[in-house]
């Protein structure tokens, strides 16, 4: 019988906190990920489909939307499911059959490492990060954008909580990105 | 230079990588009779227009989406960006 240990994006058995000058960074690793892109001539059923399962409307382009289980834009029809991984562990399961057909759904969990960032002056930190408009985000807004060469998604909860989804294999990157720049912009 | 995607807004060059003239999304039919002379026009030869050019870019930095850019390659003006998806269906690709 193995005795495996589970791990975290950065390698710790304990999720990584980071707190500078009142902003925390908190590796988030609960977390179940699905894709979802519409197929030729099946996008309307498919904006249908996926607004029922987030119960709430399918989010539009820049957008996250949802609750227990929440959506965001990626692409021209296509969206990130996501959920937590303690109650939904089987969401690409759950979400194919709730797409029926619609769309192409392929698990994403594990493939993207979640950093979080909570605090006041998060917009000092993520100006040094990335190209984003930070004057066109507000909570609700999700973008795809480039962080230190790594392609990663920017989810505005609130104005005080951003979740940061980059590649777990470059996870040690990311968050040695987001670190620096919390350390230069607090 | 700045491209205006047409579902994100205003972005920075940097986000995006050239690929080249669009005609690229006119594939020549391979089953066709003159097939091998069509790749070779398809694969080598090229326009070189000073003025306006359509270029594929594509959006690496950002939604990963195609993009038909209608540049002028005297001025740098870009008058039109268009989804290359959208560009191709009007031609009859996929479907």
């Amino acid at each position: 019988m193995h005795d495996l240990v589970a791990i975290t994006a950065l390698g710790g058995t304990e999720p990584r906190v980071d707190t500078i000058a009142g902003v925390t960074c908190t590796e988030v690793p609960g977390v179940a990920l699905a894709s979802v892109a519409a197929r030729l001539g099946e996008e309307a059923n498919c904006v249908k489909a996926l607004g029922d399962l987030i119960e709430a409307p399918t989010p539009e382009v820049g957008q996250w939307a949802g609750a227990t289980i929440s959506a965001f834009w990626s692409g021209p029809d296509q969206w990130m499911v996501e959920a937590p991984f303690e109650s939904h562990e089987d969401l690409p399961g759950q979400t194919k059959a709730a797409m029926a057909g619609t769309a192409s759904v392929t698990e994403q969990t594990d493939g993207w490492a979640r950093f979080d960032l909570s605090g006041d002056n998060i917009s000092s930190v993520l100006e040094l990060l990335c190209q984003l408009d930070l004057r066109k985000i507000s909570a609700g807004s999700a973008d795809r954008c480039s962080i230190h060469h790594i392609g990663c998604f920017v989810l505005c909860r609130t104005p005080e909580h951003f979740s940061i989804y980059g590649p777990r294999s470059s996870a040690g990157s990311l968050h040695h990105a987001i670190v620096t720049a919390m350390r230069s912009a607090l | 230079m700045i491209i205006n995607h047409p579902l994100l807004g205003p972005r920075d060059a940097s986000e995006f990588t050239y690929l080249g003239d669009a005609a690229l999304i006119d594939r020549p039919d391979w089953q066709a009779e003159n097939a091998a002379d069509a790749f070779y026009e398809y694969g080598y030869l090229r326009d070189n227009p000073s003025g306006e050019h359509q270029e594929l870019w594509y959006h690496e930095a950002g939604d990963r989406s195609w993009l038909v850019v209608t540049r002028n390659t005297l001025t740098h003006e870009i008058s039109k960006v268009e989804l290359a998806r959208d560009v191709a269906r009007a031609r009859g690709r996929s479907k």
